[in-house]
Parts: structure tokens; sequence; C-alpha cells
């Protein structure tokens, strides 16, 4: 909550030394992308503004300008240095990655990072202190410049990390070395192995930062820190017991055998080569492990693995600029069904900020959902008076009367199609001009809804994924008579509480599920051949999925598998088998997966319990799951359901966790090639029937 | 000594009609169930039972949460992290960071003195929409610690060398750290030194109120409520709290529809044993609860299209002798009468706060005595008896509670939706203060 008041304020207050008071640098500065003065102390203030831009960027213009200033630095040593950033979204996001894609072979990245390098080291050996301030995101190479600086300052909200291993990759620009000699070794290697960000903090803790400062504090702050009466931080005991090489050995099998569980290594090849780097060269040759890790950086991003996972980054930058709408933001969401899905998107929105009302006629089922939103404030280790705000933005709404407050009403009761069409008939008479009324249907066509709604041009599809907190995607569902306007304001609504649009037209299944389905009704085949549940999720697992399609169906429910196969085999004319008949007798029975404690597998403590893998499974077992998806996932595109098949493979990564090193179903198969796949289509429809028939679009 | 320096102090007389100003209307409001409190802190803070029946009450107005004027609340044990307990609810509600909120206290007339001072900016034309509410959490009033432990800790906090610091620990006398139950001190009166019960125990011997009668009190109160809530009757005037640990609450659970006399007569004297009266099944349960009601001018009510239930008529506090501090409501409801040329059975329903069966019989039967009226009343005889279906039809503190900083809004509350439900016009809401005080409200169903 911010008033007028304080926002006319706010925007008040950074030091920005000797440019005080000023929104930019001078017309006639001499660098685009920094401003540089000194202040009558004879301070240098470098202060980072990349042109153009909303947030700063290491881009190699960037830097060429900071070896720029470094030179007149050296030149005229000041009495210190500071650098900070303007922009409100913080210090640095780290390299430009758009430049990566640019690089076609090592050498090039070699010679690039050679030259950066060059930049950074000529900064940090500067004679004069030198001191970062940090607010907002410090990410990346960002974070290696600010560790390039004798003092870090970090303003409460500042986040820093290195989210390389995310790209696969790891820092490039010293950073493995810098934070290693920074902080305990373990801890720094534990920050770039996870690539989680650390708050001020947790930051402050490890010794990243060493003072966190308010902002109305920043500038005596830097005075003290130029004065020497800062006392820097020190890497502890463990640097020192850890600075010869066979005792890095020992840490660094527990930490490869950790991380492999995570990501294994013949996917994922950059835990393994940072951890290398350290073992090799962590606490004892500075310049050398700073060297290595140009050489190991450049052949990491010279792999598919690095390549598909900046493609599925991009893919994440395309689906939010999808949200960047003109439309008004939703202030009110008004949520009808307090089912475990209604009451996660409630509780979801309510986390992300947004005044939240949940209906349901069942209290308890209210109860339920606060219950389950205060659980999830404690995982996500919010303050009691985080958790109370967000407890207190869910009004738990006993009488449907959320529903004339609402910008968005999202209805998200069973999947029957009159119950879906009474809330209609009882909402949109009481809806606000202009509010959206969106179903969370995974499987009813919007046409059908729609019948009972006299505006059709006002409902749409937001079609949510189990578990809401953990999953970014989120179906944005079109129709013939949805308006733009509407459709804008829900892709916008999505950007609001941080999850990622996929625009797809009302089908069968729209796209997820859809695609999801034949995967799941081919493992429950492969059950009934006798082949062990363990042994075909370990298929999966090998091929890269998060988890392996039996664990899935458990945990999306065998109820909701069911319900959706039937659906698609009503509404397809695909050749679909049937369910099989135990499957039903097993929903029959309440077994319904991880929410009854059985269903495929036994749940204990919210896990499945599996056997080692017994039997093998067949050699084209993996095509089987596989093909089947990718199958679905070309008809969609064929009919037009999704656009193009980067949203396809951005839809089933966010939305399934589907290999992301692989860079999605559709950047597959066109790296096996689309004949490849309709033959090996061809030969697994003569084996096992023609629900393996290759679409036509693979022509 | 306290009697004869009222009679020389005593005020001069009101005017005839206090009211003259706007009119004030009561819109609407809520309460959560009154929780029993079970010994140890109950799930709710004050202000966390203030936004439990807040939001929904909010959520069903047609106008924002900011559209209100000021918010104000009563409350009598605040806790430490929510001071000004009437601002830390209007933020939690959403009603702005422009919202002006304080909080009022006067014991047990908190949550009526909230709607009063409401009422009177509203009718003096300073303010058009106004939440007002009382809230209180007795599970959660704090154990303290005596001032010579304070004390204590202060010394060695302020020791200036250790052998400074050694000498202040010695001093330390295990007797300091006994805590003091905040809420037992809280129902004691501190200027004559009687608990609340003792005072009902001196009305009872007063006007010869006997347990067997308290007790029929008390069970007929546990049989109204149980009712009322069989009925439907408080749904909406209640709505359900839930916790964070996702404990849902729907119904006042002091309730005892089975309770009978001859159960009751089992209990023993709480506040005077052997020989008392006054046990726990014929006094108001301790409990934690919060109310809101909505007053608002013509205006307000033309500008957002509001449905008033009632008319805010007329109100008047009183003060008393600490130690028959049951009696107040006779003081306050004779001058609202008085002023309205009224009898107690031309009041359509009433409300008296049950602080104690015996409190509310006594009140009853001061009416019915031509001596107490004369004398103490100044009236020319007896003022009639007060027909028992008017008083607390849908029962009282008894079984539902006493929250003390809410109780006075909820009579008020309750008394606007019973009489709209009936059909009604007019009622009075009056309760006791712990101090020796009083406060009534007359209300018109619009």
């Amino acid at each position: 909550m911010m008033g007028h008041i304080l926002e006319t304020l706010s925007s008040r207050d950074m030091a920005r030394g000797p440019f005080e008071g000023k929104q930019t640098s001078t017309a006639d500065s001499h660098w685009a992308h920094w401003w540089f003065e000194r202040d009558s102390d004879d301070v240098a203030w470098l202060i980072l503004d990349k042109k153009d831009a909303s947030a700063n960027v290491l881009s190699e213009a960037v830097l060429k300008e900071l070896g720029e200033i470094v030179t007149e630095l050296e030149n005229k040593t000041p009495k210190g240095v500071v650098v900070r950033s303007v922009k409100a979204s913080g210090f640095c996001m780290g390299a430009d990655i758009s430049e990566f894609s640019e690089l076609s072979s090592e050498t090039e990245v070699v010679d690039k990072l050679t030259d950066a390098h060059r930049v950074v080291d000529r900064f940090e050996a500067l004679s004069c202190p030198t001191v970062a301030v940090i607010h907002g995101s410090c990410l990346g190479g960002g974070l290696e410049l600010a560790l390039a600086c004798h003092y870090r300052l970090a303003v409460p909200g500042a986040k820093l990390g290195f989210p390389e291993i995310q790209l696969g990759l790891h820092p490039g620009l010293g950073g493995t070395e810098r934070l290693t000699r920074l902080v305990d070794p373990i801890e720094a290697m534990t920050v770039m192995l996870t690539g989680k960000t650390a708050g001020h903090g947790k930051a402050k803790k490890l010794g990243m930062v060493d003072q966190i400062v308010e902002e109305r504090h920043v500038a005596a702050a830097v005075k003290a820190a130029i004065s020497g009466d800062i006392e820097p931080g020190d890497n502890g005991m463990r640097g020192r017991v850890l600075s010869t090489r066979p005792a890095r050995q020992l840490e660094a099998r527990q930490m490869g055998s950790q991380s492999a569980k995570k990501a294994p290594s013949q996917h994922y090849p950059a835990p393994e080569a940072l951890i290398e780097l350290w073992e090799q060269f962590g606490g004892e040759s500075d310049e050398a492990m700073r060297r290595a890790e140009i050489t190991s950086f450049a052949k990491l991003m010279m792999t598919e693995t690095s390549r598909n996972l900046v493609r599925v980054f991009h893919l994440r930058e395309t689906m939010k600029g999808l949200t960047r709408t003109k439309a008004d933001p939703v202030r009110h969401v008004h949520v009808v069904g307090a089912g475990e899905m209604g009451a996660d998107i409630a509780g979801w929105c309510a986390v992300r900020g947004l005044d939240v009302t949940l209906f349901d006629m069942e209290a308890d089922k209210l109860a339920q959902a606060v219950k389950k939103l205060s659980d999830l404030c404690e995982k996500k280790h919010r303050t009691a008076a985080e958790r109370r705000d967000i407890l207190d933005r869910l009004t738990p709404d006993f009488a449907n009367q959320g529903v004339g407050r609402a910008d968005l009403v999202i209805e998200a009761v069973p999947e029957k199609v009159e119950l879906k069409q009474k809330v209609y008939e009882e909402v949109e008479p009481r809806l606000k001009e202009g509010a959206i009324l969106a179903t969370n249907t995974s499987s009813i066509p919007l046409e059908t809804l729609r019948e009972k709604v006299s505006d059709p041009s006002r409902l749409i599809g937001l079609h949510f994924f189990n578990p809401v907190a953990l999953m970014p995607l989120v179906e944005v569902v079109s129709h013939d008579k949805a308006s733009d306007k509407v459709l804008d304001r829900g892709r916008g609504f999505v950007g609001q509480i941080d999850r990622l649009p996929a625009p797809v037209a009302t089908a069968p299944g729209f796209l997820v599920n859809r695609a999801l389905t034949p995967y799941l009704v081919e493992a429950m085949i492969m059950l009934d051949e006798g082949i062990p549940a363990e042994s075909i999720d370990a298929v999966a697992e090998d091929f890269g999925m998060p988890m392996g399609p039996i664990e899935l169906a458990d945990q999306v429910g065998l109820d909701i598998c069911l319900s959706v196969a039937d659906m698609l085999r009503d509404r397809l004319d695909t050749a679909m088998p049937p369910a099989p008949d135990w499957l039903r007798q097993k929903v029959e029975d309440g077994k319904l997966g991880k929410k009854t404690g059985e269903g495929l597998y036994q749940w204990k403590k919210g896990k499945a319990d599996k056997k080692d893998p017994s039997g093998g499974a067949p050699d084209d077992a993996l095509d089987r799951l596989i093909l089947p998806m990718l199958n679905a996932c070309m008809a969609c595109l064929r009919e037009q359901v999704i656009e193009d098949e980067a949203t396809v493979d951005g839809a089933m990564i966010f939305g399934t966790g589907f290999a992301p090193f692989r860079g999605g179903p559709m950047n597959y198969a066109c790296k096996r090639g689309f004949e490849n796949i309709r033959e090996s289509l061809d030969k697994l429809a003569k084996a096992h029937g023609d629900r393996f028939q290759p679409d036509d679009g693979w022509h | 000594m306290a009697q004869h320096q009222a009679k020389k102090t005593r005020r001069s007389p009101k005017p005839a009609s206090h009211n003259q100003g706007r009119k004030v209307y009561l819109v609407d409001g809520a309460r959560t169930p009154f929780l029993k409190a079970k010994g140890r802190p109950g799930p709710f803070s004050p202000v966390d039972l203030s936004v439990q029946c807040g939001r929904p009450l909010l959520l069903r107005q047609p106008m924002p949460a900011d559209a209100f004027d000021q918010v104000i609340l009563g409350c009598v044990n605040v806790v430490s992290s929510e001071m000004n307990p009437a601002r830390v609810a209007a933020l939690r509600l959403g009603m702005g960071e422009a919202m002006p909120a304080f909080t009022v206290q006067i014991n047990c007339g908190s949550g009526m003195q909230s709607i009063d001072t409401a009422y009177k900016y509203i009718r003096d034309g300073d303010s058009d929409l106004i939440l007002a509410g009382g809230t209180e959490a007795l599970s959660h009033a704090p154990m303290v610690l005596k001032t010579e432990a304070v004390e204590w800790l202060a010394g060695l906090n302020a020791a200036s060398s250790p052998q400074d610091y050694v000498r202040q620990l010695a001093s330390f006398g295990p007797g300091q750290f006994k805590p003091e139950i905040s809420l037992a001190k809280g129902l004691t009166d501190p200027i004559v030194g009687l608990s609340m019960g003792q005072t009902a125990e001196i009305l009872a011997k007063q006007f010869n109120i006997s347990r067997e009668q308290a007790d029929e009190y008390a069970v007929s109160s546990h049989q109204r409520l149980a009712r009322a809530q069989k009925e439907g009757w408080l749904d909406g005037e209640v709505v359900p709290a839930i916790s964070p640990e996702g404990e849902l609450f729907q119904n006042d659970d002091g309730v005892r529809s089975d309770t009978s006399t001859e159960a009751l007569a089992k209990l023993k004297a709480a506040f005077e044993p052997p020989y008392g009266q006054v046990t726990p099944g014929n006094s108001s349960q301790v409990t934690d609860g919060a109310s809101w009601v909505i007053l608002a001018s013509e205006e307000a009510v033309k500008k957002y299209g509001l449905k008033p239930k009632a008319v805010l008529v007329d109100s008047h506090w009183s003060a008393l002798d600490p130690e028959i501090m049951g009696l107040g409501p006779v003081l306050t409801s004779t001058a609202l009468l008085k002023r309205h040329k009224a009898g107690l059975n031309d009041i359509d329903l009433w409300e008296i706060n049950e602080a104690f069966a015996a409190q509310v019989l006594a009140c009853v039967r001061a009416w019915e005595d031509p001596e107490f009226c004369k004398e103490a009343l100044g009236l020319d005889q007896a003022m009639g008896t007060l027909e028992a279906e008017r008083l607390n039809v849908d029962g009282g503190a008894v079984a539902i509670g006493h929250p003390v900083g809410t109780s006075g809004n909820r009579i008020v509350l309750h008394l606007m939706n019973a009489l709209q439900r009936k059909g009604l016009k007019r009622g009075i809401a009056t309760e006791c203060i712990g101090g020796g005080q009083s406060g009534a409200m007359l209300i018109e169903a619009v």
C-alpha cells in the first residue's frame, strides 16, 4: 500500500553523489550508459544507466565504456570510487543474453570474455577504495562487477545471485573465483550451483555484502567505507581449510553427487564443470582460476543444453511480453469454488498482492483454503507480518458477495457443464462493468459454456496448473466471440500474478492436457503390458522429465486424468484406446493418487513410494511415451489451437516441466527432424496400433 | 461519602430532546461468533477479530471501503502489538492509508461509546459515514509482571559495573516474579476493591434476587440464544471466522441449549464462597469477539443508495457508585424514557447487557420498587414491570459471552436486527459498565 503523499516523496531519495537532484547525466556526457563525475571530496561516482533500457545489463558497449572510465581513473586516481545504478529495477540484471546467441564458436566467446575480464580486473586493481551500492536485482555479471569492488553496501530489498546455472552456464566474469575467495567457499558454491538469489539479509550473513544500509544513509555509508571505517568481510575458517586441493576434493565429490540428483550431468554439464573448476583452483590461484573460468564458460556456452536453456529464457521473456498490455490492471479477483484449484488460485492471487474473495457453498472448504494459504506462506518463508497481510487479502466469502466488487471472476467449480452454467447465470448480471468472467475449465469447450452467458465477449478461459504456486503456466483460452480487450486484460492479469500466459484457442484439452494425455495413457498401456511403473517412470526421467508419467498421473489425480482422457476420446477423432478397466475401478474405489494417499503408487508424506526399477523397459519405450505427446502438439499447431512452435515449447516447459534442456517438444522434434518423427511414429503404429498414426503436420 | 458528594454536585437536568441535529442511521453491522476463552490465547488478536467480521461487512456494502470518513473502535485490553487497534484494523481492512481511526475505552461500554461518538460526529455534521465497532480478545489479556519485578529488571539493565550488577541480581525475591493476571485485575474495581462478581452479589442482596431466580434467568438466556441460532435469526449478524490454521468458527460457542436449573444449581459461588450466589453459570462468559456497526447520514444514505435498518434517536450516559455498577442501566434508560415521555413497555424491545443474571434482574426489580424509584430516580412512583418477553429476546451475555469492549456494540447491532425481524419500532440497548457507569441508546427501526 502506498498513498499519494508517500508516492510523491518516494522519487526523491536515491543518493547519487555529485548528481544529486539530477534525473539524467549532463547532455554532453562522453558516455552513453554511465554517469561519471567526481564530487567535492574527489570521490568518483559511476552511475550505471544503460541507455534506452528499463534495466541495466552488462552489454559489450557498457563494458567498453567502463574500460575507458577505468583508464581515466588509473590516470588520476580519486580518493574513492562508488558504483551504483539509478534504475528502479536494481543494480544490474547480468550479461546481455541476446549477445550470447550471436557467438558461434568457443574462440569467439573466449575473446569476448577475455576483453571483459581485463576491464573488471583493472577496475579491481584500482589503488583507491571502491564501493558498490546495491539496490534491487544484482545478478550474474552485475554481481561479478560488484564483487570486484572492495566494499558492497546493500539497500534493503537487494537480491544478489548467480542464475547462470539455469542457462546451462556458470559465472563467467570472474565470479567463480571472486565469490569463492570472498565468502565461505561451500556457501559460494551453493549460491552458484543452485542459482538461487539471496536477499539482503542472507547476502549479509554469507558475507557477500559488508553492510545493509537504508537508502537514506547511503551517502554516509559510502563516506565511511572510503575512509576505511567499515570492516570488510572475511571468508572465515572454511576458506582457509579448503585452500588445498585434497581438502577440496572431498567436498567436491559431495557437491557433485548432490547436484547430479537434481540435474544429471549428462543433461546438465554446468554444475560438474563449476565444481571441477573450484576443485582444481579454488583459493589457490586467483588468476589461473579466472583464466580457466573463461575456457570452461566458453565450452558450456557451445553445448546444446546451454543453447536450449537460453532459448527457454527467451521463451519466458516472450511470454512475459504477452502480459504487457494497455488493459487496466485487475485489483480484485473473485473466485467461485474453493476446491483444490479454486483455493490455490485465490491464495496465489493474494500472495501476489491482489484483493481476493473466495466463495464456496461449503464453509469448511473456505477454512481449508485459508489453511493452505497459511501453509504456503510458511513454505515461502514469509514473515509473520507478510503472512498476516496475505491472509487479510483473501476474504472467505460465504455468500458470493465479492462478485460485484471484482474486476475478474474466476469460476473453478467441478467440471460439469450445468454447474458451471448455473454459476454464470448467477454471476453475470452482478458483474461490474468491464469485468471479466473466466473459467478454469480444463476440458469443456468455451462454445458450450458460453451458451448461458448473455455477453460471451467477456468470457475467457484461464486454465491454471496444479500446484498453482509452482507451475508458471496459465493457458489463456479464447473463442471466436471473446473480445480482444478482455483477452488482453486476461493476459495482463496473468502477468500481474507472475505467471506466464500461453494463448490458446478453445479446443478439447487446449494444448497442455491434449499433449499430456496420450503420454499418460500410453504409460497406462505399458503398465497393462506388465512393465513396472518404476521402469516406465525411469525412462521418462532419463529423458529429462521432472517426473515420470505414472507419478505424474498420481500427482494430477487419476480421476482428473480419466475424465480428461474420456473427454478427449469423445471429442477428438484420433484413435485413443479406452482407459483400462482397472483404472476406472481405482477411481471408483477412491484411490485417486497423491491426494488420497494411494493411486498407482502408495504415497507417504507426499512422496511416491518407489521401488528400484526391477525389470527394464522395452527399447521403444521412450518413443512410445514421447512421440504421442509430440504428435498431439503438432495436431494443435495444425489446427491452430496454438500459434507457433515457440509457444508450444514454452507452454509445455512451463506447464508440464518438459525437459527444459531439450528446449521444448517442438525444438526436440526439429532436432530429430520431422521426417524422423513421422517414420518413428509409423513404425510404432505398425507395432502397436493406430494410436501412433503420425499427424498430417509432420509432412 | 460517595452518595453525599453525588447529591451536592448533581448536574442540572438535561434538555428535553437531546437530538438536535442531523438524522443518524444505523445501516448494517456484523460480528464474529463469540468464542469462549479456553485458558490459553485464542486464535485471534483483538484486531484479527475485527478484521474477521469487518471484511464481510464491508464486502456487502455498495460503497467502497475507503468511502468512510473515519473508524472508531472500542477495545479495553489492547495488546502491545496493536496499539490503537482502530487504525490497525482500518488499514488491515483495506480502508486506505488516509483513513483516520481512533480507539475508545470506557471499559464495558467501549463498543457502545464508539457508536455514540460516531453518532455525534454525524449528527453534528462533521462526518457522513463511520464504521464503529468494539473488539476484545479476553483470552489474550496479558500476564503482567508486578511493578517490583519491572523495577528489578530495569535495575539490572542500568547496572553501572559488574559489582553493581551482582548487587542488583542479589536483590531478587521470588515473589516479585509471580505474574499478575491482568484479566483478573481488570475485573476488579480499583476504587472499592471489589470484583465485578461481588458487585452483583451486592445487588442480589439489595433487591432480593435468589440464586434460583438467577439460575432460571441464565437457563432462559441459553435457550433463547439456542433458538435464535437454530432459527437462523443471527444469519448475517454473526459471520463465520476462520483462523490461519483453518479452524472454522460459525457460532457463539458458549451456548448450552441443554443446561437446566438443576445443572446450574450444582455450581459453587465463584466470588464469595461459600454463601454467595453468583456462579460461572449465572454470569456472563469470558469470551473473544468483535462487532461493527455502520452509521450514516442522510446524505451518505442517498449517495450510496444504502438501506438503513434503524435511526439512532438518542443516547445517554450516567454514573453511580462503583460497588453497584450493575444498576447503571436503570439510570441511563430512565433518563431516555423521561426525555421521550415513554414508559418501560412503550419500548418494543430491550437489550440489557447480561453482565450477571442477578444484575439484570436487579435492574428490573429496581423499576418495580416504588421507594427506589422515588428516592433514587426522582420519580413519583414505581416505573413498572418490564415484560420479560421484551427483554433480551434472543439471549444475552450469559449465553453469548461478554467480550467487554465488544458487548455494547453487539447489543445495539442485535437490537437493530431484532426490531427489523419482528417488525417492531422502538428499542433500547443499555449496559452496565465496570467502574460504575452506564450507557443507553434509543433506536427506531426504519
